[in-house]
């Protein structure tokens, strides 16, 4: 019996001028290997976004990649939504012409860049903490991209990096079309991770390693496993680890160096655990914790790739879990600590709480942060009388409020005492300044002390309401006894 | 259109009522009930004459192997417990509704879906599609894109493309999924009336025909109430405290 229930794809010439579904096709755009692309407009419609119409290529007969991608990324896309992904508009299946409609994003794609690398180390970070912020936001919305390359990204005009295309992507709530239907893994040869090299198709940390090789690329002009088309040529990267950046740029900094081969490890768990604490790595390079890695000028001998080699060929990558729930098991925990006014019973509660959180989360990072605050205007007396910097007390202060934190740490999980950071911001507004910062650096759970009850505290009004008020994530304000 | 496709009520007034509320909260306009209103559960005559109201509406109703047993007798390949309450939900419903139970169709074909209880290919076998193979055969047995059963009381969703492949899915309730036009689908929504994955809240599915999604959902209900009138009633323990455990 025949199983293909629809009629055959139509296998048409789209031309300029013409109008599918309501969409009058403006300007042939670009035609790639699984698809077309063309500017449109709505007939009789005005829709506030420039839009774009892809329809995939059917090559004659059946073809079951385009296809199926297509189908997937239909599925996929109408799901998704925020700024890190062009928003869905309409999509026409297989029994017409099969197309979908989204935003048009101005401007090219990562791609051209890459004519220009290898680019300054602080330009790679910048970008790489843009995508990585784009990646968190995907799997935060259950979704793995799985085909993270750059002509994949785009940026819109304040920076913010958009992905595109979800052919090859896995959604956690919906079914995987493509699991069944190829028996080759799937991917671009060169970003492939090597668990989708051994066919695991849900695990959001594939997509670290995508953009390692990316990083990689930028950095060193060259990519870290070549381009193979076999399935032998990918399963490489399961035991020969890439030449470290620091040979091919010897000005290569020791703290991205280390970044980039984390993101090129063979096993997901020594990898960053989410996108966001990558992403807070490399917005904050003085705090990358360096390893071996950092330093490392050429890649392990043959005896040690030898080793790898025999432990690949029987290995099976372990199962995961599913997207968002690999991104909430890997939070990053703020503790805002106003470490020079505040009550000392209260410190010791803001502790107990974070101390607490810690125990209850083995995979979270914790940053602690305390807001200097300056003047709006005019220069600010930044030494005080005794010459120190005010700065540098504040960072002690806050170290040695987490003394405490970092020793239990250390004694019983020296893995996540590492992740512990320090920062001191200097802000006129200390509200505003938390804020910002948790956003940015895409914070899951702040944690801070209530108002205390002096007089010029209740004058000025509470920092802790206002950053429960502003704040995009989960906040916790401690209260002491004493206050209660 | 948006339909409510709900399958295996087993005579449990508590968990109908809670997804016909549950339906009615979705925006649902026309309901398609796959069979298996009675056996088991304590108030086999409130299912049929709700399931009668609702035909009488322009519902679809299809023949289960429990409603076809409470007319002419238990079949063969029926449990022990299914048996044991063939006899008393006989005893507990009048001629007219019997008479109803009788007339209902095995299948209905409306465009391209398909509502039957247990399968496409051999529908009263009352064969379970527990597995991609038997996916496949049900799948190919009709030219339907989209078949709608029960029989099987856990949700499932399997799918099979144009060059032969097969996929299954557990769906997570609430998530709606669009169903593809270019690959044919099975779609078990999971018993309303007797859950057995574990969690005792109700199963139903709602299917958009103009978006092409499917929804399935979970409806907690009342279960130790319909627990506890099984028990009034008579019937084997075992099928009350399956309804507490929804195993």
């Amino acid at each position: 019996m025949d199983t293909e229930p629809g009629p055959a794809p139509r296998a048409t010439r789209l031309a300029a001028g013409q109008v599918i579904d309501g969409f009058r096709l403006d300007e042939h755009l670009h035609q790639g290997g699984m698809a077309n692309l063309w500017a449109v407009t709505r007939v009789g419609g005005d829709d506030p976004l420039p839009l774009i119409m892809k329809v995939p290529r059917i090559k004659g007969g059946e073809d079951p990649t385009s296809i199926v991608g297509f189908e997937v990324e239909q599925m996929i896309l109408p799901s998704l939504s925020g700024p890190h992904v062009p928003k869905f508009v309409a999509k026409g299946d297989f029994t017409g012409q099969p197309f979908i409609v989204m935003e048009r994003l101005a401007g090219d794609s990562l791609r051209k860049r890459f004519d220009d690398a290898p680019l300054p180390a602080d330009e790679v970070a910048r970008l790489g903490a843009r995508i990585a912020t784009a990646l968190h936001d995907l799997h935060r919305q259950h979704v793995v991209h799985l085909d993270v390359k750059p002509s994949n990204i785009m940026f819109r005009a304040d920076g913010t990096a958009v992905l595109v295309d979800f052919g090859l992507s896995r959604h956690d709530f919906l079914p995987d079309l493509l699991d069944e239907e190829f028996e080759l893994p799937m991917g671009t040869g060169p970003y492939m991770s090597p668990e989708q090299v051994q066919f695991i198709r849900n695990d959001p940390r594939s997509d670290l390693f995508a953009l390692g090789v990316l990083l990689y690329h930028l950095l060193s002009g060259e990519r870290p496993f070549g381009a193979p088309t076999s399935v032998r040529g990918l399963r490489q990267r399961l035991y020969q680890d890439p030449l470290p950046p620091l040979a091919w740029r010897p000005d290569c900094p020791p703290w991205l160096q280390e970044l980039v081969l984390r993101c090129l490890e063979v096993q997901p768990d020594l990898r960053h655990q989410s996108a966001a604490q990558l992403a807070f790595d490399l917005q904050n390079p003085a705090q990358v914790v360096l390893t071996e890695r950092a330093t490392r000028r050429t890649r392990s001998g043959r005896v040690q790739t030898l080793r790898r080699w025999f432990k690949a060929l029987g290995a099976e990558p372990a199962e995961r879990g599913n997207a968002a729930h690999q991104a909430a098991r890997s939070p990053i925990l703020l503790a805002a600590v106003d470490v020079a006014n505040a009550d000392p019973g209260l410190l010791e509660e803001v502790r107990d709480t974070v101390q607490r959180l810690l125990h209850t989360e083995p995979g979270a990072r914790l940053a602690c942060l305390t807001v200097m605050k300056v003047n709006r205007i005019g220069m600010d007396e930044l030494v005080d009388k005794d010459g120190g910097s005010l700065h540098v007390g504040l960072l002690v202060q806050l170290k040695h409020w987490a003394r405490p934190l970092l020793q239990e740490l250390e004694a019983t999980r020296p893995e996540q005492a590492g992740r512990v950071t320090f920062h001191v911001l200097e802000a006129p507004d200390a509200a505003g300044a938390i804020v910002d910062y948790a956003r940015k650096n895409q914070v899951d759970h702040v944690v801070m002390g209530a108002r205390s009850s002096g007089g010029l505290r209740r004058y000025l009004g509470s920092v802790s309401a206002e950053v429960v008020a502003q704040s995009d994530c989960t906040v916790t304000v401690v209260r002491s006894i004493v206050q209660r | 259109m948006k339909l409510a496709l709900v399958t295996d009520l087993h005579a449990n007034r508590e968990a109908v009522e809670a997804v016909l509320a549950h339906a009615r909260s979705q925006g649902v306009q026309q309901h398609v009930f796959l069979g298996d209103y009675v056996g088991y559960g304590a108030e086999p005559g409130w299912v049929v004459d709700c399931v009668q109201a609702h035909v009488a509406g322009g519902a679809i109703a299809v023949m289960g192997n429990h409603d076809a047993a409470a007319v002419q007798g238990a079949q063969p390949t029926m449990v022990q417990d299914a048996r044991e309450v063939v006899a008393w939900t006989h005893g507990q419903l009048d001629a007219a509704q019997l008479a109803l139970l009788d007339q209902l169709p095995i299948s209905v074909r409306d465009g391209d879906c398909l509502y039957v209880h247990a399968n496409a290919y051999a529908p009263t076998g009352w064969g379970y599609v527990t597995s991609r193979l038997d996916a496949v055969r049900s799948m190919h047995a009709t030219d339907a894109r989209l078949t709608f059963c029960g029989h099987v009381h856990e949700p499932l969703l399997f799918h099979l493309s144009g060059t032969g492949k097969v996929g299954d899915f557990t769906p997570v309730p609430g998530v709606p999924i669009p169903l593809s036009a270019q690959r044919q689908w099975l779609v078990i929504p999971g018993s309303a009336g007797q859950p057995r994955d574990g969690n005792p809240a109700a199963c139903y599915a709602s299917f958009d025909t103009v978006s092409g999604e499917l929804t399935y959902h979970r409806v907690p209900y009342d279960h130790e109430a319909a627990s506890a009138k099984v028990r009034a009633a008579g019937l084997p323990e075992r099928i009350a405290q399956r309804l507490i455990d929804g195993h």
